[in-house]
């Protein structure tokens, strides 16, 4: 356009105010498809509380039941198991769990209600690998001479204590999260409900 | 041409750019006269996007985007994968193109990069190519790794946990873009039936945009060379550049050459080493995925693990961030770290052969790094010991020959560039 051209103005501004309109009407059509990629009500749904029987679980030993999706573990653990666990605050990036999810009732050096039963998702805090078991205590378990048992994620090499405390200096951030977790009976575990009965 | 072709010709063209645009970009379109090997891998790149496609096409017929378990308690996408193999006629065949034709694309990829680094390709008045090159390699990473969910098996599953969990230590937006990711609160069939989208109509459509304006914007400035000289600087009287041939039918003819080289390569793996020895497809990847367990030993697909060696890299958190997001931030930083390749290198010649000893160490030392890093991104980590040690000095050293390259590149002695190319 040629500066001498004289430049309707009026014109200019509906062109501008158009333009802003149209901009305006694409964003919030925008919005259903971005809306759409959430999770579905299906899948807000999905999640319902599930129970787990722990009266054949042999000392030592671990299950894994499916909540939400995630495995859940319950790990029986034995006197000796439970020893190693004051020992070790030193060499954790959370020994109190002050940063780490859980209840409020498993905010405890053991972690659970009750000491005997740890209830934790076996869902790596860093990406969410699942990690090992490794049960075996010292050179046996490859983790050196000192390992006093606990869990090693095989994706970035995450290790957690019997706790399912992070030891410090590894890539996951924090504790393998407790989920909400009740006992409806001496043996019967309720995953995804609070409560400390 | 007879009369009559010649006048259909002239009747489309009076209503389409037909015979100008195939003057424009093959039978006009000149190229420096010595391209050498290096120059196969960006014609070889389009082929195997075609191949990709075409076998894309076919394997959608039979292929099911679904999670959910059959009759036979086995997921039902990873039961069509299986159906593909055994029972579609030809099935396993096309399967094997497409696996083999990921690995492949990577390969000619990466080796058409190197191409730009060896060359200074990148450089004035290239940047818009090079720039548009960064982002198909980019689409092609989302496009690789959307396609590795679809089989639903045990590296597919955990390899889309792991990778997605990556977008989670965002500060701030990150839980809520990995569930946008998601679609779930794990990944699940809602994953799945996205990435399946993502990878057949999305991304290839955003992959061919790419490819075209590389190509628009390549033919618009010219050809680079191996003596990285501007051929258009010496042209002859009717303005075609000395040194140029055109496209058409010189280079079509040699890259048939590159082409029938590749394909014996290509025919060799699919046929006889599809599987890659289990790199190209991985052995955890023929079990059907299990959200309760997670494989012992899960590692990237090969042309990944560079990338993923940098997060891993990462241990110490900084500035009250977790180690975490700054490991996602140094594979980012990994790739998108080439797009600034044009402003980086001051050098005053383009190409290696004219460059000095600095940059040529340089860029050894890179290849270098970059291969150490590819293995040990396979490689289970060692906590610290000397596996993680080296990827952490390897790691320093890939950005180093980033980041430091605006002085090393200058002080650099260069020899003289010549007038023209040589042969």
């Amino acid at each position: 356009m040629s500066v001498d051209e004289k430049m309707d103005g009026g014109r200019r501004q509906l062109l501008l105010a158009t333009s802003v309109a149209g901009g305006a009407a694409v964003a919030a059509t925008a919005v259903p498809f971005v809306a759409s990629l959430t999770p579905s009500e299906r899948a807000k749904a999905a999640g319902a509380p599930v129970e787990a029987d722990v009266s054949k679980l042999a000392p030592g030993e671990m299950m894994t039941v499916e909540w939400q999706g995630k495995p859940v573990w319950i790990l029986r653990r034995t006197e000796e198991m439970l020893a190693t666990l004051d020992k070790l605050d030193d060499q954790l990036a959370d020994p109190n769990s002050d940063k780490s999810i859980q209840p409020e009732y498993a905010k405890n050096p053991a972690r659970s209600i009750k000491p005997e039963f740890l209830v934790t998702i076996g869902i790596c805090t860093h990406l969410g690998c699942s990690p090992s078991q490794k049960f075996k205590i010292g050179a046996a378990s490859g983790l050196g001479d000192d390992w006093p048992g606990g869990f090693l994620c095989p994706c970035h090499g995450s290790t957690f204590d019997l706790a399912a405390r992070v030891y410090a200096g590894k890539p996951a951030p924090t504790n393998l999260d407790i989920p909400p977790h009740k006992y409806l009976a001496d043996t019967k575990i309720l995953i995804g409900e609070d409560g400390t009965a | 041409m007879t009369t009559k072709s010649q006048a259909l010709l002239n009747w489309v063209d009076e209503r389409f750019p037909l015979t100008s645009t195939w003057k424009a970009h093959l039978s006009e379109y000149y190229a420096p006269k010595n391209f050498n090997f290096w120059y196969f891998f960006g014609s070889l790149a389009l082929l195997v996007l075609v191949i990709q496609i075409v076998t894309g096409i076919f394997l959608v017929m039979h292929y099911k985007p679904d999670a959910s378990l059959n009759a036979a308690g086995v997921p039902v996408a990873f039961a069509a994968v299986e159906y593909i193999m055994r029972d579609v006629p030809g099935g396993w065949l096309i399967r094997y193109m497409h696996s083999t034709g990921a690995s492949a694309f990577f390969v000619v990829v990466y080796l058409h990069m190197f191409r730009g680094l060896l060359y200074g390709s990148y450089r004035k008045p290239r940047e818009l190519i090079w720039l548009f090159g960064v982002g198909i390699f980019l689409a092609l990473m989302a496009e690789a790794f959307m396609g590795y969910l679809l089989p639903w098996g045990q590296m597919s599953f955990w390899g889309a946990q792991v990778i997605v969990n990556l977008f989670s230590a965002i500060p701030v937006i990150g839980p809520d873009l990995a569930l946008v990711i998601r679609g779930d609160f794990v990944v699940s069939d809602a994953t799945l039936n996205r990435f399946f989208s993502f990878h057949v109509i999305a991304v290839p459509l955003v992959l061919i945009g790419l490819v075209l304006a590389h190509i628009v914007a390549l033919h618009e400035v010219g050809s680079n060379n191996p003596d990285g000289v501007e051929i258009k600087k010496k042209k002859d009287a009717n303005g075609i550049p000395l040194d140029g041939i055109p496209f058409h039918p010189y280079y079509t003819v040699k890259d048939i050459v590159g082409v029938v080289g590749f394909l014996i390569v290509f025919s060799a793996v699919m046929f006889f080493a599809p599987e890659g020895g289990g790199y190209f497809l991985e052995y955890n990847n023929f079990l059907p995925a299990d959200p309760l367990v997670t494989p012992p030993h899960i590692a990237p697909v090969w042309y990944f693990t560079p990338f993923y060696s940098l997060l891993r890299a990462v241990t110490y958190p900084l500035f009250g961030l977790d180690a975490k997001f700054w490991g996602v931030i140094a594979m980012g930083a990994g790739v998108v770290i080439f797009a600034f390749l044009p402003w980086l290198d001051r050098s005053p010649v383009k190409s290696i052969r004219y460059k000095g000893p600095i940059f040529k160490t340089a860029l050894v030392l890179f290849v270098i790094v970059f291969f150490i890093l590819g293995y040990l991104g396979v490689q289970p980590p060692d906590n610290g010991g000397i596996k993680d040690r080296t990827t952490q000095i390897c790691s320093v050293l890939y950005f180093a020959f980033f980041l430091l390259m605006p002085w090393y590149s200058k002080l650099d002695s260069c020899k003289p560039e010549p007038e023209r190319v040589t042969s």
